[in-house]
């Protein structure tokens, strides 16, 4: 025997001092990997997308705080913007002419425009303006020069989806009421203005000194005063702010401030960031099941290899270490793989919502968002992953022996304190992302709630196969059947995960629907869809006349009167507001009212009685009220309420209260009074009709706008096309995050098969062997994915109409209705992805022989 | 009870709870082994021997009495230390060779040794794995070799941190006679070399009569117990 093979048997040779362990816990994490680590690379993608989005959506989120720092001036257009539902006042204008600034007018009101070359009308924003306002920022328009044109006068500037509707162009002409003037270009980008709301109500801007001649502006029409302020100093600004702070009551002037429109659009753009955080958050709690799913098996595979390092003297904390070093590297190839795809994403995003965002949103990763992002990931990930890594502590060396006996405890305590992590993990983040603590539980336990019934129906569904008999069935049933409960079976984690996919899906599908629906005038046959408004009074019997000379009948004529609250029961408005019990703009807003005899059809007397007319002498009108806004005013049947009513106080008392269905498409008022008392006021009347089609629409509207300018019609199958636009704008947002859960669902659907392929492959050997044709082998699998994709789908759908129902009866209020063919076309939908997504990845399983795969897996 | 002995098994018993009924595995076993001395333990299926085995070796705890192996009671000590003292005193030998898959033969020989995180073990490891005659097979899988050349690799591995004991539980069983036969005789001379107590767990009577004691055991209780005459 050579003398160098015994030295490492001498028990003279002293052994080597002993160091750190931990270089040795990552090069065994490193050699156990072998073979693995492809199979292990690959289930990483399950948190890919979660972190993507979560990284994209951080960076983005602080891109969007940046931006609005930036562009806060831009924002207003002006340090300070004064604005006022009536013609400004003598004090008003004192007020306002002797503050520091330079100033810009601007009186806004909505109008019908006509385009003379397509011989085309629509209602419009009019928009006079003088002065050099914006004073910050830039107003983009096309030709790019044509906003110095305009301030020179020489024509109107007009929205540009109002240009593409009317195929209208640079030089065509516009006419606002009687005057007719050369379009200069196209509007695109108002400082203060979103664009969201413009796609609405199109802006058509003219300069104020052509105002006048359009002749559109009687004494009741619904008109906005505006200055737009800039001011030399930030001095004079506070002081100019604190003044009409001070002076609010007596001057009656709203105004807003950078620093409030900072405030309020930062507010806005932060509940879309949480929202969109989110969405993403669900994606990577689907992805991390997906991880702890996969390590679970890895570490099943992996159970004797750590009895036998127990046996050779590791302990149990050491086994372990090694094992969460290969789950730490796979959530790390994970997390490093989706932060790199969320910074690309991250471009995506501004594209996505560009509707939503009326500032420019500039790509630039932020490092410390996306890290924290990306960290947060990692953690989220680590501790689902960590569930099945403990199992790695409670493995008895005695395993190597015997496993059949019961040596191994039950349960690890660590177990608990990770399930309350993961817990206080979720719910901390969804508080972090939500602006109520209701809506932050609310959202964790509705997860967990979902998350429980695809847990429970999956358990039950695998129960209920064992447990029936499948005797009559053919043979490829029967095994594919059984497949659904073979031990190491990967059906909990598919149904879960294409459950949680379908039903958040369908649920934003269904919802949407729902309200569409609600929405659609032809649901509402016979019921009004088009409105005619500022009709003054002289001019009633003449738009009757045209109305009938159009075959369209007048279904409703209503009178308006424009007035204020002045006190309630009592007490006057200012002292009401300074006790802020009310809010302030139930107080102060203009109230609309009719007068009438009777109750609408769209309405509902719900307590006390209803008195159709009253004498003028009366000291106290008895009116009725919508039952929203006397709960807002706190008042009742029997309260008293005095009116300003244009100046003169009119003492009424609540003699009703009325439920309004608001969707209805004609006019509807909080206050209506009794004939009798309004006739003689100042005001202006609605009329509402029923349009066939475009072309009746487009005829009517021609000769209202030729006979009476200053009439407006609103189109509401128009008008209802464009808010289906803006509600599949929203939805494709929501769709759009919803996404990352759907792919996220389909990777798990990919590893999870990958993951029971060498399960499969046994089966497929034996089966083979006892004389299975591969056309049966395969009948048995498509069984299989069929059968999950439908139980899955079935499940999902359940929980989403669930979802629907509680959405449309508490939030939306609209009718709930189920679309059957809709939920049919899910299921086939979710089994043909089921099927091919599950065949695929067991491809091999299938074509390959055998035998070669099994000598690969060694 | 001897004075200097290196495993010493004091009214070993262990119950099994299963599917609620108690079962008695091992029923008041005693005996004791010296330095150097070799041992084996026989007798039918499901009489308890590896019970015994995974009991002194630290791998299970006894209902009732107590193991001390190299005079620590191993009642006394706690799991991880249990573990130490396995790495410390202990070799095993498995009727399945218990290598790990994914790890070179080198790589699985060297494993005691960085358990203990101590430098050099490669040198070490390659001298044993050509002691073993598998100088060639270092970087082999255990899939990539036989069973012999796999029950000497798991030899080299329970020689490497010079054990005080060694448990071997039926190392030839899954070997063929003439592979068997050498897997046997590199027991035994390196269990010389290093004057290891060694246990042998076994139902060869050949192999049993190569030990200086044999143990038999009959329903978990110790029918015989004594020397051997080759010894």
């Amino acid at each position: 025997m050579p003398a160098d093979h015994t030295s490492a048997l001498d028990p003279s040779v002293s052994r080597s001092p002993r160091g750190s362990l931990l270089p040795w816990f990552f090069r065994m994490a490193w050699r156990d990997s072998r073979r693995s680590r492809q199979k292990l690379l690959f289930f990483s993608l399950s948190i890919v997308l979660g972190i993507a989005a979560m990284v994209a959506i951080g960076s983005f989120g602080r891109s969007l705080e940046n931006a609005v720092e930036q562009q806060t001036k831009a924002l207003l257009g002006a340090d300070l913007l004064v604005q006022s539902r009536d013609v400004f006042t003598g004090p008003q204008k004192e007020f306002l002419d002797a503050l520091p600034a330079t100033q810009s007018e601007q009186i806004l009101f909505s109008s019908m425009v006509y385009f003379p070359k397509a011989d085309g009308t629509r209602l419009a924003q009019v928009g006079g303006l003088s002065g050099d306002f914006p004073y910050y920022g830039e107003v983009e328009t096309f030709p790019t020069n044509a906003w110095t044109q305009f301030k020179r006068g020489e024509g109107a500037l007009v929205e540009e989806s109002l240009l593409h509707q009317f195929d209208a162009e640079v030089g065509d002409n516009i006419k606002v009421g009687e005057l007719t003037l050369p379009i200069l270009g196209a509007l695109r980008k108002v400082p203060g203005d979103n664009e969201f709301f413009a796609s609405l109500a199109p802006r058509v801007f003219l300069r104020m000194e052509s105002l006048a001649a359009t002749e559109l502006l009687g004494d009741a029409s619904l008109a906005r005063y505006r200055r737009f302020l800039q001011f030399d100093t930030e001095a004079q600004l506070e002081s100019a702010v604190t003044q009409l702070r001070d002076r609010r009551d007596e001057l009656q002037l709203r105004f807003d401030t950078v620093e409030e429109r900072k405030e309020n659009l930062g507010e806005a753009l932060r509940n879309l960031y949480r929202f969109l955080n989110l969405g993403g958050f669900v994606a990577l709690l689907l992805g991390s099941i997906g991880i702890a799913s996969a390590i679970q098996v890895h570490v099943r595979q992996r159970l004797d290899s750590v009895a036998i390092l127990r046996c050779l003297g590791a302990t149990s904390g050491q086994a372990f270490t090694i094992y969460l070093i290969q789950g730490a590297a796979l959530g790390l190839a994970g997390v490093i793989a989706g932060t790199a795809l969320g910074v690309g994403l991250q471009q995506a995003l501004p594209l996505a919502f560009a509707n939503f965002i009326p500032i420019e949103v500039e790509f630039a990763v932020d490092t410390w968002s996306a890290l924290r992002a990306a960290g947060a990931g990692f953690l989220i990930c680590m501790l689902f992953a960590l569930l099945p890594l403990l199992q790695v502590r409670t493995v008895s060396p005695l395993a190597v022996f015997r496993r059949d006996l019961d040596h191994v405890p039950s349960r690890d305590p660590w177990l608990y304190v990770v399930y309350g992590a993961i817990a206080i993990g979720v719910v901390a983040f969804a508080l972090s992302q939500t602006q109520r603590w209701q809506h932050g539980v609310a959202f964790a336990g509705g997860l967990a709630g979902a998350l429980l019934v695809l847990f429970t129906v999956a358990r039950l569904i695998v129960w209920a196969v064992r447990k029936m008999k499948w005797k009559n069935l053919p043979f490829p049933w029967r095994q594919g059947l059984a497949s659904l409960h073979r031990p190491n079976n990967r059906t909990l984690l598919l149904m879960v995960s294409l459950g949680l996919g379908t039903f958040l899906i369908l649920t934003l599908h269904l919802v949407q629907h729902s309200i569409v629906r609600e929405l659609m005038p032809e649901n509402q046959a016979s019921k009004p869809n088009a409105v005619l408004f500022d009709i003054q009074s002289d001019q009633k019997d003449g738009i009757l006349k045209l109305l009938e000379e159009q075959n369209l009948p007048a279904l409703g004529v209503s009178p308006v009167v424009t007035m204020r609250i002045a006190s309630v029961k009592g007490r006057s408005t200012e002292d009401l507001i300074k006790e802020k019990k009310i809010r302030n703009w139930v107080l102060r807003r203009e109230y609309r009212s009719t007068y009438r005899d009777h109750i609408a059809d769209s309405e509902e007397m719900i307590s006390g009685e209803w008195v159709a007319t009253a004498s003028p002498g009366a000291d106290v009108i008895p009116i009725s009220m919508e039952r929203g806004i006397a709960e807002d005013l706190g008042v009742g049947v029997g309260d008293e309420i005095v009116f300003d009513v244009q100046g003169i106080p009119v003492t009424t008392r609540i003699a009703n209260l009325r439920k309004v269905d608001w969707r209805r498409v004609q006019a509807n008022f909080f206050v209506v009074f009794p004939s009798g008392i309004l006739e003689e006021a100042p005001g202006f009347f609605i009329v509402t009709t029923r349009i066939q089609d475009s072309q009746q629409s487009a005829a009517m509207q021609r000769v209202v706008v030729k006979n009476y300018p200053n009439v407006s019609t609103i189109d509401f199958t128009v008008v209802l096309k464009v808010v289906e636009g803006i509600v599949e704008k929203i939805s494709f947002g929501i769709r759009f995050m919803a996404l990352f859960t759907v792919f996220t669902g389909i990777i798990l659907l990919i590893t999870a098969v990958l993951n029971s392929r060498f399960q499969r492959l046994r089966e497929t050997i034996l089966l083979r062997t006892l004389g299975a044709s591969s056309g049966q082998v395969m009948r048995i699998q498509v069984i299989e994915f069929l059968l999950l994709g439908f139980l899955a789908s079935l499940t999902g759908i359940g929980l989403a109409v669930g979802a629907h129902f509680l959405l449309t009866t508490f939030v939306f209020k609209v009718g709930f209705s189920v679309p059957v063919l809709h939920l049919a076309l899910a299921i086939v939908l979710n089994c043909l992805l089921t099927l091919s997504v599950g065949l695929l990845a067991s491809r091999t399983v299938l074509k390959r022989p055998p035998l070669e795969i099994l000598r690969e897996q060694g | 009870m001897i004075s200097d002995a290196i495993l010493d098994v004091q009214n070993l018993s262990r119950t099994y709870t299963s599917g609620g009924h108690a079962l008695t595995v091992l029923d008041d076993v005693s005996f004791a082994l010296s330095r150097k001395q070799t041992c084996a333990i026989v007798g039918p299926s499901g009489s308890g021997k590896t019970t015994l085995l995974g009991l002194c070796a630290g791998l299970d705890l006894p209902t009732n009495g107590f193991v001390s192996i190299a005079g620590k009671r191993l009642n006394d000590l706690n799991e991880n230390e249990r573990a130490l003292l396995r790495n410390e005193h202990i070799g095993f030998v498995f009727q399945n060779f218990q290598l790990l898959p994914n790890l070179t033969a080198l790589e699985n020989v060297m494993i005691p040794v960085e358990l203990r995180g101590e430098r050099g073990s490669e040198k070490q490891a390659e001298q044993l794995l050509q002691r073993v005659g598998l100088g060639d097979r270092l970087d082999h899988y255990p899939a990539q070799l036989s069973g012999g050349e796999q029950q000497r690799v798991a030899l080299a591995r329970a020689f490497i941190n010079r054990p005080h004991i060694l448990f071997a539980d039926e190392p030839t069983g899954n070997l063929d006679a003439e592979t068997a036969k050498k897997v046997v005789e590199l027991i035994f001379e390196m269990n010389d070399e290093l004057d290891t107590t060694l246990v042998l767990v076994t139902h060869d009577f050949e192999l049993a009569q190569r030990t200086q004691r044999v143990i038999r055991l009959r329903g978990g209780r110790v029918a015989d117990d004594s020397a051997t005459v080759s010894a």
